[in-house]
């Protein structure tokens, strides 16, 4: 995840109110950020209302003969335990993509709150915030979910969100940092603060605008994250086992042993969507930095990074 | 020197909250390695017996919070790091780790360095030329390869390259067990052949990353007023490329790089598991399933200083390489 956003320090945004229009046709306007649209859309539907996609109603249910090759009454087959693949696919949409928004949503309140604080804070607030930030980019995450969800009992839905909203933040924070810290001393929040407004104001009507779009790269960067993270968790057999999600499926089809006797469906559809949704994400975000960063912006002629 | 003193200290500050995270989450949660073994043993032994034997083993509840936590962290450093009470029971946890890191540390390093190298140059290449085929191609497939879950990608590759073709390429273990370890080339050729998959996915699945953030720093870079200086002066492209732009545009990756290893440990844990690779991560799976709990801090201890130590050393990298870092203090 680190690697898909720059690491170089964000521009700042040209002036606090010239958004609007442009942000959304921009974002209409760029191939990779209309691929990732649709793709999330067409998962956002499947969540919704599985029903209307699958004639199945309880996936989980051994309700078949095992084994089956594609047909089309069973579009993937079936799993060796008697399974419709199709339908645990498409009910399995949704809690993966929960847990991609929901934590999603929360790591990045979270490093939007520290960030922020600690660049607004400054002094002794800033170095200790900065600190905790710190180590909490470097502790290795991965371990330590596998670690906290193991002592937590088998992660239930709730589980699995809270340690990645625990572990996923810090990578935003750094960066919220990063930028808040660049307009600390701009001219708009001099004016505002010379116009005696509260700071909780300053903070949240001048500064947060101006920080849109590096605060939606960061979801999505975060939900990227969520999503490859939980799959892994629950591919190890670290999530709930009777659970209908991706990640669960492919921890019975591992389980199972499917890959080596001849049902490669079962394994390889689930991966393929963590893979699409998490493809999406990506394709959002990169498409956003582009927009947080004009000088990345695929231009024919060369343009000079705005300083 | 203050910068290294700095950097020190953060070090030492980082590692001492990695440790204590460490000691506290396993007294805090739920179950107890008591319960985990009495379950393991099927109640077969009497709890009297199994806490005699875990005593035995250094495990000592009763004892007050504060000593515990003193005696955690001298023996952390010291390497006496106890005995498993998993599924090598009563095995020195030193040996358990030094035979399962040779195997992370070569295929897992040697991938990981690779892929942040190949990343790096293919970045330069693309950053150059702006609206060059290679930059309007590039990115978006490397941002593609770069969503993929590592674990997905070994599956891909065990189907391709080992089920569909036979066997062609081994999908499990480090080495066939029917050679013989030793510096014969029957061995060294096995090992290698059993690295290719799983080396080959943290390739694959990490190379993505490093093309993009070096085409953005390539790109900012040549923004520069210096490489317009390079250009009035007549210089090369070459020269500017690799000399001007390139050398600057890679400071950023580098500590990127550091920062990234926690990621690739994620990625190796999920490598080793698909293919049965005896290195750390999978060490960890097996710690995790059996509740090992000294094990498990153990390697949990490991990873920290491993990401900690790679910081470390790109930071004063980084402080070699630029002159700037150093003037900053």
């Amino acid at each position: 995840m680190t690697a898909l956003l720059t690491t170089t320090t964000p521009v700042a945004p040209p002036s606090p109110r010239r958004r609007g229009g442009g942000f959304l046709r921009s974002l209409l306007h760029n191939r990779k950020a209309m691929i990732g649209l649709i793709i999330f859309i067409v998962f956002t539907v499947l969540a919704v209302v599985p029903q209307l996609f699958t004639s199945v109603t309880e996936p989980n249910k051994l309700a078949f003969p095992p084994a089956l090759p594609p047909s089309s009454e069973h579009w993937l087959g079936t799993t060796s335990l008697g399974q419709d693949i199709w339908a645990q696919l498409v009910y399995g949409t949704r809690q993966s993509l929960v847990i991609a928004l929901v934590a999603g949503f929360f790591a990045t309140v979270l490093s939007v709150l520290v960030g922020v604080s600690a660049a607004y804070l400054g002094g002794v607030a800033d170095d200790v915030l900065s600190m905790i930030i710190n180590v909490f980019l470097i502790i290795p995450t991965f371990p330590l979910i596998i670690i906290l969800a193991t002592y937590a009992g088998k992660g239930t839905l709730s589980v699995v969100i809270i340690v990645l909203i625990i572990t996923g933040w810090s990578y935003g924070a750094n960066q919220m940092r990063a930028q808040a810290l660049s307009l600390r001393n701009r001219d708009f929040l001099e004016s505002a603060r010379v116009r005696g407004e509260r700071r909780s104001y300053i903070i949240f009507r001048e500064m947060l605008p101006t920080m849109t779009s590096l605060i939606v790269a960061n979801f999505l960067g975060a939900a990227l994250y969520s999503v490859l993270t939980a799959a892994g968790l629950q591919f190890l057999g670290l999530g709930d086992p009777n659970s209908i999600s991706w990640g669960t499926m492919l921890y019975w089809a591992q389980n199972q042993q499917a890959l080596q006797s001849g049902m490669p469906l079962w394994s390889l559809a689930p991966g393929c969507c963590v893979a699409l949704l998490g493809v999406s994400f990506a394709l959002l975000n990169y498409a956003f930095d582009e927009f947080s960063n004009p000088a990345l912006r695929p231009v024919r002629r060369r343009r000079r990074a705005a300083a | 020197m203050r910068y290294v003193l700095r950097r020190l200290g953060f070090f030492v500050l980082t590692l001492w909250a990695a440790l204590t995270v460490n000691f506290f989450i396993p007294r805090f949660m739920p179950g107890s390695p008591l319960q985990a073994l009495r379950a393991r043993t099927f109640n077969k032994l009497s709890p009297a017996a199994l806490e005699q034997m875990l005593t035995a083993f250094g495990y000592k509840p009763d004892e007050n919070i504060g000593v515990q936590y003193l005696d955690y962290l001298g023996h952390m450093f010291t390497g006496n790091w106890g005995v498993s009470i998993g599924s090598a029971l009563g095995e020195p946890i030193t040996k358990i780790v030094g035979q399962a890191l040779p195997w992370t540390l070569g295929l897992v390093g040697v991938a990981t360095v690779l892929a942040f190298l190949a990343g790096s140059v293919i970045g330069v290449l693309a950053g150059w030329r702006r609206g060059g085929t290679l930059d309007s191609i590039l990115p978006s497939v490397f941002v593609v390869t770069s969503a993929l879950p590592y674990f997905w990608v070994g599956l891909l590759l065990i189907l391709v390259f080992s089920v569909w073709t036979g066997g062609w390429l081994p999908s499990d273990f480090n080495y066939d067990s029917s050679v013989q370890p030793g510096f014969t080339p029957e061995f060294i050729g096995s090992v290698l052949r059993h690295a290719i998959l799983p080396g080959l996915t943290i390739f694959i699945t990490a190379v993505g990353g490093w093309v993009l953030t070096m085409r953005n720093n390539m790109i900012t870079t040549l923004a520069e007023d210096y490489i317009r200086m390079g250009r009035a002066k007549g210089l090369t492209n070459r020269k500017i490329m690799y000399q001007y732009a390139a050398r600057n545009a890679f400071l950023p990756n580098l500590s990127g790089f550091a920062m990234s290893l926690g990621f690739v440990i994620s990625g190796a844990i999920l490598v080793e598991y698909v293919f049965n690779y005896p290195g750390l991560g999978y060490l960890l799976y097996n710690a995790v399933q059996n509740t090992d709990y000294p094990l498990m801090q153990v390697l949990f201890m490991l990873f920290t200083v491993a990401v900690l130590v790679s910081v470390l050393l790109c930071d004063f990298a980084t402080a070699w390489l630029d002159p700037r870092s150093r003037a900053k203090g």
